[in-house]
């Protein structure tokens, strides 16, 4: 069953995107989004298996990949609850935006190629959630960078979307510069690349202490550390985060299934896998704590004041996986897993509802040229106010249940780290409640505002070429132009991540963060701390209620800001311009990293290039003994004079240079 | 001794080229003739070369199909034999003959017999090469490869083919040199001109010291290593397509070949003495080279360049002196030799519409060209190492082998992953996606048939060895734990190497790769 859950996606991928041209776009559609429902029951039956206690986790063998000495790693199939979450999340969510874009994709001229990347993605991802060694975890993880890659630029006409797709594939490399070491280092130390096998002999390594670059460190806290930098590249994680905003330049359903319900969460996955080795080291776990909080509470800054809609939850995804990231540090990894499960739903919800405004508005992505939108695409209102309460956490939503275990379990923790990540959280909640009403109030409420748009004034051009130019509309905000609800194909969707974001938490809350069902529910597949979740129910009151006051703060002060007073953002902006500006200039992240590697990169390439191999090594080597052969043919020519006393002059001077060489030879030997 | 296939595999393509060479016919019949008579002996080489694999027992150590006739005397032997390592090296040649005679069917007007007769040639003396059990016989083989290749790209070649043939020459000619002397010398220490023979003498370490130099001389120019590389993006830019394919696929492979087969089991002390010597050559070329890929603006200098990068996973995976990093250097070299082939026959693919390898006069071909843009993106991810494809394979194995000898070293090397994704998709964004730079660029045709036939076999065997690399490193196991062998109770060159981990629990440092082992199996005692 499970060998079908996941080389079906594969398969369905091959044959919409080699056969495409052949069976036609309609058929690869059916074909790949077909494949990936029924993978999506598969993975149901598998998740409800565990759920209930029926099954026992397991690993299918596939094929023997690699041996080498002592290495054996295989392409094996691991399923556990951790990965039984993980199927559920990934194929269902997969499965509704292969559904969405049915509707979303439409008029585009390659869909099948669509479909297929799509398709692909999905299977790299299955890959990655039931490998049972680093190796083929590092397989998934490089194809969904290849998948991503290829989705992000599929627009490959915009140089922009190129650009982008680069950018995510290589600084997606950096991380996994670290992933390879991490590698490396692990299996020098373990003698083995099995994930079962590593977690089981954690504690007979805890506390050792090996040579890492000339120093002595201690064994836990460099591998864990080595494997968090490809966590953080992929999941986006304060300093290797530059990639994802970027990535929005891709389609809006590859930027709910990739850059937010799936694949940026692999790292949040791969700590939790890992959990057992983080848990041998209070250093590593302080510093996943410390950056996913500077993550949290970055992204949420720069969310504050951005005007596309896509870029708003970009960076809300990057700020909710801090916040998956300091749960995991606070050895909350159930809470991680949860708010990874709840996230998908909601955040998936929010990033296709954003794509049906955008269907709505003719690729214009812009919320200043939105406004009043409820009235014309009621059904995607709604669906978006859903995703925005359960992201901000109202009550009983499922953002409500994972976002308070979180805060509440870095509270417990005791640590520095995690009551540092506590208060941070705390603001951040505040700053995503603002913000994300903010895109509410601007998108959906107010005046219509797109007469402005270049977009809209095309798409209205094109109908007013149809009527004959009947009537001027230069008063009129809307331009002539009303928004129509989506398709049934992207409404259906929405509805149904709706029910999963309004429910996903309080159904599963119990299983994935309970001091009593936990335990059973996770079966030994994470590190779970019963007394960490059990500590939860004593906190304070001031934590526990802290969210939900961020909550009403946030919604109070966008409706203040965007709806009652729409003067206040612009006196605010007036009144501090340089943090206004270093917030749009997204902390001059970019900039800086232009300025520190992409461009001492080419200098340095051409540097070498120029003076090293041309005018260092040529001029030197074959060059220049070329130069000294041509130059001693002159020097013989010129001294072929004919003049009979300077050759023997020439002569004379040889007679003495070989008297000179043996006579002192000979000399010696009389000596002797 | 039985069927003498190696010495048929020599001699059958030089029986090929002489026939070649006096077809009769005018012109064009005698190109059409050359053409399909040197396409029907490569396959007929490949087979054969298959026949051999089939027929090689895997598990068995030591030479296999050998055959001794003692031509010279003590001297030089007609002595030939195979081990894993080369049954896959020429297995590698074989493969990549065929799609050379076709890369070339319809771009070579210019004296087509001639022009195959010179790949015949060089195809007998590779697999002479690589068969070689006498260290003169070897020698004259591997020498002798400069010839036709000389002559491929300076007759054949570009515009400045007479200065990048005579910059192939000179660099490779004058580390030969210093290998003939070193030859000798070891020839009249140890009485034996057998390969056997000789690996298993003891050279005194001083002597090791100084062979060890000069067979590096050679050795480093043909893989090429830095700082003698330059020969390499200039030979590759003016020869032929072909020629390239050649170049890359196979002659690079020699430098990597004579390491392991020379220098690793004759010297091993100084081998282990010297690995700071090339590991820091080595990470030297893998940032230096993979910069100066990136800002190429000539398709072929590009994949050069990054020829040299891979190269130097090579060199630093054969010194990081155990198996995976010996087993991954050779996976690396096959898996180079395809990859780097492929992307010089794509080059060769769109040379021949435009006539030009200027990036910058591309662009688009994913929409003129989409079956073309599938497989260039497939063998760009193979460059770059995705897994599942053999780049990832040979990469994982060098550095995790590295890893072990020296962090450093594979610290550096490992940064090889990311400047290598930036060149290759700054390099296929440039050619495949955007806007065609021209009209003539947009009118491009899509592949034909036989560039198809020529590429898919490529696709097959880089999958073939990213997913099952068994079936490659099988053969070549116990060939690579006899290299190995030699350097048990050899000691490392002190570097930063300190790979012992200590224990919170006792005083006792164990060896690294061990530790959980040893306490698993302590602990299952108790």
């Amino acid at each position: 069953m499970i060998q079908l859950l996941v080389f079906l996606p594969l398969i369905t991928a091959l044959v919409a995107g080699l056969g495409g041209r052949i069976i036609g776009a309609t058929a690869a559609k059916l074909v790949t989004t077909g494949g990936l429902f029924v993978s999506a029951a598969l993975a149901w039956v598998i998740f409800i298996g565990f759920w209930q206690g029926g099954s026992t986790p397991g690993t299918v063998l596939v094929l023997e990949w690699m041996r080498s000495g002592t290495l054996a790693v295989d392409w094996a199939l691991k399923v556990d609850m951790l990965t039984a979450v993980m199927l559920v999340v990934v194929t269902s969510v997969s499965a509704l935006v292969h559904l969405y874009s049915w509707g979303y994709m439409e008029e585009d001229p390659s869909q099948s190629r669509f479909f297929a990347y799509l398709s692909l993605f999905t299977f790299a991802m299955l890959m990655l959630v039931t490998a049972d060694n680093l190796v083929q975890m590092f397989f998934g993880w490089e194809g969904v960078g290849l998948a991503s890659y290829l989705l992000i630029g599929f627009w490959y006409h915009k140089p922009s979307a190129n650009a982008a797709a680069i950018k995510a594939f290589v600084v997606n490399r950096v991380g996994d510069f670290g992933f390879s070491l991490g590698i490396f280092a692990t299996f020098m130390v373990f003698g083995t690349v099995s994930l079962d096998a590593i977690n089981a002999a954690v504690p007979l390594v805890q506390g050792s202490t090996f040579s890492f670059l000339g120093a002595r460190v201690d064994v836990m806290t460099c591998l864990c550390l080595l494997l968090f930098i490809g966590a953080m590249g992929k999941s986006a994680q304060l300093g290797l985060h530059t990639w994802l905003p970027d990535a929005m330049e891709g389609p809006t359903p590859v930027s709910a299934l990739i850059h937010a319900a799936t694949m940026v969460t692999a790292g949040v996955f791969m700590v939790c896998r890992l959990s057992p080795m983080f848990e041998a080291s209070a250093t590593a776990l302080a510093v996943v704590t410390y950056v996913g909080a500077a993550t949290a509470l970055f992204a949420a800054s720069v969310a504050l004041v951005q005007t596309d809609i896509k870029r708003v939850i970009a960076y809300s995804t990057c700020s909710q996986l801090g916040y998956m990231f300091f749960a995991a540090g606070s050895g909350a990894y159930g809470a991680a897993m949860f708010h990874l499960f709840t996230h998908a739903f909601f955040k998936a919800l929010l990033f296709l509802g954003a794509g049906s405004v955008i269907h709505a508005m003719h690729h214009e992505q812009d919320m200043r040229f939105y406004g009043g939108l409820r009235k014309h695409i009621p059904l995607t209102f709604a669906m978006m106010t859903v995703g925005t309460l359960a992201l901000t956490g109202f009550f009983f939503t499922a953002g409500y249940y994972s976002k308070d275990a979180i805060l509440e379990a870095a509270f417990a923790s005791g640590t520095d780290a995690g009551q540092f990540a506590f208060f941070v959280g705390a603001l951040v909640a505040l700053m995503t409640s603002f913000y994300s009403w903010r895109l509410v109030f601007l998108t959906f409420f107010g005046k219509p505002r797109w007469a402005g748009s270049e977009h809209i004034a095309h798409a209205a051009h094109g109908h007013d070429d149809d009527h004959g130019h009947q009537h001027g509309h230069s008063d009129d905000p809307t331009a002539g132009y009303h928004p129509h609800e989506s398709p049934w194909t992207m409404t259906l969707p929405l509805v149904l991540l709706a029910v999963g974001a309004l429910f996903a938490g309080w159904v599963f809350h119990d299983g994935f963060v309970g001091a009593e069902g936990g335990v059973a529910f996770w079966n030994q597949s994470i590190a779970f701390d019963v007394a960490l979740m059990d500590a939860l129910h004593h906190v304070p009151g001031w934590v526990v209620a802290a969210p939900s006051v961020a909550f009403f703060a946030g919604l109070v002060g966008a409706y203040v800001a965007y709806i009652a007073r729409p003067g206040l953002p612009g006196a605010v902006v007036a009144a501090v311009p340089a943090l206004y500006r270093f917030l749009c200039e997204k902390w001059y992240f970019d900039r800086l990293y232009d300025r520190i590697f992409v461009q001492p990169s080419k200098a340095l390439g051409r540097f070498f290039w120029v003076r090293g191999d041309q005018k260092t090594i040529d001029a030197l080597g074959p060059d220049g003994a070329a130069a000294m052969v041509a130059g001693g043919a002159l020097a013989a020519r010129r001294l072929q004079s004919g003049q009979l006393y300077a050759y023997a002059l020439v002569m004379l001077i040889g007679l003495a240079a070989v008297a000179a060489w043996f006579v002192p030879e000979a000399f010696m030997g009389l000596v002797q | 001794m039985g069927f003498p296939i190696l010495s048929l595999m020599v001699v059958l393509p030089l029986i090929a080229a002489m026939l070649v060479l006096v077809l009769p016919g005018d012109e064009a019949g005698k190109a059409r003739a050359a053409r399909w008579t040197a396409l029907a002996t490569t396959l007929l080489l490949f087979v054969m070369g298959m026949q051999l694999w089939q027929d090689y027992a895997t598990d068995a150590a030591g030479f296999q199909f050998v055959e001794r006739l003692p031509l010279f005397g003590p001297w030089l032997e007609w002595h030939l034999g195979i081990d894993g390592i080369a049954l896959m090296l020429i297995l590698l040649s074989v493969f990549l003959m065929p799609l050379c005679i076709l890369a070339g069917w319809e771009s070579v007007q210019k004296r087509v017999p001639e022009y195959l007769a010179a790949f015949l040639v060089m195809e007998s003396l590779m697999i002479g090469t690589f068969a070689a059990r006498d260290m003169l016989l070897f020698f004259v083989f591997f020498e002798a490869g400069l010839i036709p290749m000389f002559l491929i790209i300076g007759v054949w070649g570009g515009a400045r083919r007479i200065y990048a043939s005579y910059k192939f020459f000179l660099y490779t000619l004058l580390g030969s040199v210093l290998m003939l002397v070193g030859m000798l010398w070891m020839i009249n220490d140890a009485g034996s001109t057998d390969i056997g023979v000789l690996t298993d003498h003891d050279f005194s370490v001083q002597a090791q010291f100084w062979l060890f130099l000069a067979f590096f001389a050679s050795f480093a120019v043909k893989i090429p290593m830095w700082p003698v590389h330059t020969w390499l993006p200039d030979a590759h830019v003016e020869a032929p397509t072909a020629g390239s394919v050649l170049l890359a696929g196979v002659l690079l492979k020699l430098g990597g070949y004579g390491f392991i087969r020379f220098s690793l089991p004759m010297f091993p002390e100084a081998s282990a003495q010297l690995i700071w010597l090339m590991f820091g050559l080595s990470m030297v070329a893998v940032v230096y080279t993979s910069l100066v890929a990136l800002v190429q603006a000539d398709m072929k200098k590009l994949i050069a360049y990054s020829s040299v990068a891979h190269m130097a996973f090579v060199t630093a995976g054969l010194f990081a002196l155990n198996e995976q990093g010996i087993e991954g250097s050779m996976v690396m070299m096959l898996s180079h030799g395809l990859v780097a082939a492929a992307l010089f026959l794509c080059v060769g693919v769109i040379y021949d519409r435009l006539h030009t390898r200027e990036i910058s006069r591309y662009g688009g071909l994913a929409d003129t060209m989409p079956r073309y843009a599938l497989l260039l993106l497939f063998f760009t991810m193979a460059s770059v190492g995705l897994p599942a494809t053999s780049g990832f394979v040979a990469e994982f194995l060098v550095l995790l082998g590295l890893y072990q000898t020296s962090t450093w070293a594979a610290l550096v090397m490992t940064t090889g992953i990311i400047l290598g994704a930036a060149y290759m998709l700054w390099l296929y964004r440039r050619v495949a996606y955007g806007a065609a730079a021209g009209d003539d660029t947009r009118a491009m045709p899509d592949l034909k048939a036989r560039e198809v036939v020529i590429l898919l076999p490529v696709v097959a065997a880089v999958l073939w060895m990213g997913i099952y690399p068994k079936a490659f490193q099988d053969p070549m196991r116990p060939a690579i734990a006899a290299v190995v062998a030699k350097f048990d109770g050899v000691a490392l060159a002190t570097l930063p190497t300190d790979m012992t981990i200590l224990q919170a629990a006792g005083p006792q440092p164990v060896p690294a790769g061990q530790a959980a082992r040893h306490l698993v199996q302590t602990q299952a005692a108790h």
